[in-house]
């Protein structure tokens, strides 16, 4: 077990430091890391944590302690959060004494504009590795892309979104 | 961990604000992960700004500022500027466990809760649903990035690139991003400077 944590640790930690854009561009490679390399769950599995994880409050991010529960519960919760939050907040804290000084500077905006075309690759891959194992027929197909032209076009909380998606769900036995 | 709070560097919250506890950064933040569903920023702002001042719109801006440049999540790295900046270290700590304790507890209840019902066909058909809805939000957030891009084909080509290396290729992200930042930053710099020295002519 200790070396499921260990492996835990250095997963998030890495992940932790390249999280630049936020927790939907590090996806994908959570994804390799946890079902390729690790074998610790399906990518069906991986897909059914990402869905639970948008249905509970919080950061976008919440899908990480429940993978930790997920593989070897309360322990691989505590270690995935330090792993995934701390070295993150721990570059904040530090940059924050030091960031008066650099916040106006050129370079600051020339790094965050050549980083936007990366994190859309980025995001766009999460949405295709979750996709495509969340909307294995026609029916789950037609509900994520009604959920995404909703989201895009008019002003409905995603709660609802989810809870339609849910609703289709039962109540056309899931296109089966 | 030592109060840092004498500081001169996390003085800066003005006499207007008002400069929270460790404890009321701790229920502050508990208060924001139990109520945000579906992105945080917005609260953040009206309890961090308007209801408890404090900080003011600037210094808001100013840090959220620093939090999008930073890895990490906005919001986490949010609580952690402002618990850090009123009381130190403690005050990050009190914020960012306010911050992740409810939201933590609510996945484990649900993935136990979807465990224990998962054999049951109502719950799978609602969980298939479900799980294509978020799905969907995911395909928004890729296409609310990506179409600020639209009108540089140098953007697109390098979005694209990163698209094909992660997604289809499946090259560890580390790499990925050893190789694409810079080459992405440099790319984009020069690509901006070509395209305007050509509309001045």
């Amino acid at each position: 077990m200790t070396g499921t944590l260990l492996s835990l640790l250095l997963i998030f930690t890495q992940l932790s430091i390249l999280a630049f854009g936020g927790g939907n561009t590090i996806l994908p490679e959570m994804q390799r890391q946890v079902v390729q390399v690790e074998h610790w769950m399906s990518a069906q599995e991986f897909s059914s944590l990402f869905a639970l994880s948008q249905v509970a409050p919080g950061p976008n991010m919440m899908i990480v302690p429940l993978i930790g529960w997920h593989v070897t519960g309360l322990y691989g919760l505590l270690v995935s959060s330090v792993g995934m939050f701390l070295p993150s907040s721990v570059i904040t804290g530090f940059m924050l004494r030091t960031w008066d000084r650099y916040k106006d500077r050129p370079w600051r905006k020339i790094v965050q504009n050549g980083m936007l075309p990366i994190t859309a690759g980025l995001v766009a891959s999460s949405a295709l590795l979750i996709t495509r194992v969340s909307a294995g027929n026609l029916l789950l197909a037609g509900i994520a892309a009604a959920s995404a032209i909703l989201a895009l076009t008019t002003r409905l909380h995603p709660l609802w979104l989810l809870g339609g998606g849910a609703l289709i769900g039962l109540l056309t036995q899931g296109g089966v | 961990m030592s109060d840092h709070s004498a500081l001169p560097d996390h003085s800066r919250i003005t006499s207007a604000c008002h400069r929270p506890s460790c404890r009321e950064l701790f229920l502050g933040f508990l208060g924001l992960g139990m109520s945000a569903f579906g992105g945080a920023l917005p609260l953040a702002h009206r309890m961090i700004v308007e209801r408890r001042r404090w900080a003011d719109e600037a210094e808001f801006t100013e840090l959220l500022g620093l939090c999008q440049f930073l890895p990490g999540g906005n919001i986490c790295n949010l609580s952690i500027a402002i618990g850090m900046r009123a009381r130190g270290t403690r005050g990050a700590l009190s914020a960012i466990l306010g911050l992740l304790a409810m939201p933590s507890i609510v996945v484990v209840l649900l993935s136990t809760l979807y465990r224990h019902f998962q054999n049951d066909p109502h719950i799978q058909h609602i969980f298939f649903g479900l799980a294509a809805a978020a799905a969907g939000l995911l395909i928004r957030m890729a296409i609310k990035l990506a179409l600020p891009l639209r009108h540089d084909p140098m953007r697109i080509a390098l979005g694209l690139l990163c698209f094909v290396m992660i997604a289809a290729l499946r090259i560890p992200l580390l790499w990925t991003m050893i190789v694409l930042t810079p080459v992405s930053i440099g790319i984009c710099l020069q690509w901006d400077r070509f395209l305007s020295r050509r509309q001045k002519q």
